[in-house]
């Protein structure tokens, strides 16, 4: 563990720490742009399939200033907003019952990892049936891709506390509820924030192939633009979109997770001093 | 919740033992791990007394139950048999590694045991207050633990342990951890704490000086099963320092009892 110095520096202020952790990044996405534009410029595909990504970008800030984006964007952060948080409630539920009842948790443990490893998509035949073209097909799919992570990252995440911990707080005068609130919950808090990022990027592909697949005429969405763009051999509005789903699932991990889970593990000593 | 319905029933038995002021009675104790075939007996009808004030070390090679008996002591654990009793205002226990909640700064820690129990919240800080005095660490509240060296850890895990009962602590090989140099400066802190605050201590250790240079009187463990075979008074001036003639010596009394013993049993074996 790599204990900071005692005399602890001033916390610098927030947008110059965010400018620090954020500047990989860009350099990252600097790369992937130069890459992008060397590909185009290698005459592989014609333009109008492969557009150069400053083209892309312009259009993507045209796209921006419409009206029906900012509904369509509306309508899938609110499906994925929606779909997250009934995945946390079932998710969550479904590990604390596990790491309560040793019989659910033989008899339901290998369904959860394998119901983690199918693909979302997989299930929209069945929710179509089930829910026909509706909000509630893509909200079913949408929680079945992300409550097994989530379940199963409480499980593992209680199952990893240490011993010592529990022991330590029984001694102590904890047991029952008082234990389990202030021992057995923020021990597990770090592999639980864990179950839950990863809950996060299976909601946000399901919805995505959920919007490609269950499209209806006045709700536009990120999915349904995408269908359009391809329907109209519209590469550059393509790329402009599909930029926009990356965007998003970046900016939910490292706005969401990233700063809260960095606070939480840099006061409990778990960051390396690398960070 | 089960063992404190033990430490409830036993309690009674205790009250008759207030005038002899005994702190903890151990009383024909058996303690198996597992059933038939594969059990393990741990403890075997094992008794002892503390006094209250009194400073008691148990030395044992490992595996002689002398972990399991503080466990059972502090109600972590239950005995197969016999009975124990622990006069009123419950024990506490530290164990070889600080066990602090990393969730928790320092003062936080120490404050724990008292949000448990639910004291108002300014009778709290007044009492974290007096307790990180003196362990020496007034200074440290704010910190977290990982910020701390292992002395300082294993001081708050103290501190921590005294907020929940003040009167009698069990430590389980608490310095075993640490430096030598470091376990000297904790054996001196914890022996100034004890003539402040007539703490009654029941220590287990393997370390033999380790048990001379703190106990009033060590107790001598054999293993497997975990019985109680020797027993010595050390009365030797304080403050002692491990480095001295009279506690290496009696240290090496102990010692030689301990070898005895096992040299007696494995003849025993060959034997039979």
């Amino acid at each position: 563990m790599g204990a900071p110095s005692k005399s602890q520096p001033p916390e610098p202020a927030v947008w110059r720490r965010l400018a620090r952790a954020a500047a990989p990044g860009f350099g990252a996405v600097a790369v992937v742009l130069a890459i992008w534009q060397v590909v185009v410029w290698s005459g592989w595909r014609p333009e109008w399939v492969l557009p150069p990504p400053m083209q892309v970008f312009a259009r993507l800030g045209r796209e921006l200033l419409e009206r029906e984006t900012w509904r369509a964007l509306q309508i899938t952060l609110w499906r994925a907003l929606l779909g997250y948080a009934i995945a946390i409630v079932v998710g969550g539920a479904l590990g604390l019952l596990m790491t309560r009842l040793r019989v659910l948790r033989t008899a339901f443990g290998g369904l959860t990892t394998g119901l983690q490893t199918m693909p979302s998509i997989a299930w929209f035949p069945l929710a179509i049936l089930l829910f026909q073209l509706g909000e509630p097909a893509i909200l079913f799919v949408v929680v079945l891709g992300a409550a097994p992570s989530i379940g199963n990252g409480l499980l593992d995440a209680i199952d990893q506390i240490p011993p010592l911990l529990v022991k330590a707080g029984r001694s102590l005068g904890a047991d029952g509820f008082t234990l389990y609130r202030r021992v057995v919950v923020p021990a597990a808090l770090p592999g639980f924030v864990n179950g839950l990022k990863q809950g996060w990027a299976f909601a946000w592909r399901s919805l995505m192939a959920g919007e490609l697949i269950v499209m209806f005429a006045d709700r536009p969405s990120i999915g349904m633009r995408l269908s359009q763009a391809r329907e109209l051999a519209d590469a550059e509005g393509l790329l402009a979109w599909m930029v926009v789903v990356l965007a998003i699932g970046i900016a939910v991990h490292a706005l969401g997770f990233g700063i809260a889970e960095r606070r939480m593990l840099r006061r409990r000593g778990l960051l390396g001093a690398g960070h | 919740m089960n063992a404190r319905l033990v430490h409830a029933r036993l309690d009674a038995r205790l009250i008759v033992d207030e005038e002899r002021s005994i702190a903890i009675a151990v009383k024909e104790v058996t303690k198996e791990h597992g059933r038939g075939r594969d059990g393990v007996v741990a403890l075997d009808r094992v008794s002892l007394e503390v006094r209250r004030g009194e400073f008691v070390c148990i030395v044992g090679a490992s595996g002689c139950g002398k972990s399991t008996l503080l466990h059972l002591i502090a109600g972590l654990e239950r005995p197969s048999a016999g009975s124990i009793g622990v006069s009123g205002g419950g024990v506490s226990i530290m164990f070889q590694d600080p066990a602090l909640f990393p969730w928790l700064s320092v003062e936080q820690n120490v404050e724990f045991p008292l949000v448990t129990r639910g004291v108002p919240k300014l009778e709290r800080r007044a009492k974290v207050d007096e307790l990180l005095g003196l362990v020496r660490l007034q200074g440290f509240a704010k910190r977290q633990p990982h910020e701390l060296s292992g002395g300082m850890r294993q001081r708050v895990a103290l501190a921590r342990a005294l907020a929940h009962a003040s009167h009698v602590l069990l430590m389980d090989e608490p310095f075993a951890a640490l430096d030598a140099l470091m376990r000297d400066r904790l054996h001196e802190e914890l022996e100034r704490i004890v003539a402040e605050t007539k703490l009654t201590i029941l220590f287990v250790t393997h370390n033999v000086r380790e048990a001379v240079r703190l106990g009033d009187r060590v107790l001598l463990f054999s293993n497997r099963p975990g019985r109680l075979i020797a027993e010595f008074a050390v009365d030797l001036a304080r403050p002692r320092r491990v480095e001295s003639r009279a506690v290496i010596d009696l240290a090496a009394r102990v010692t030689d009892q301990l070898w005895s013993h096992d040299h007696g049993r494995a003849v025993k074996v060959a034997a039979s």
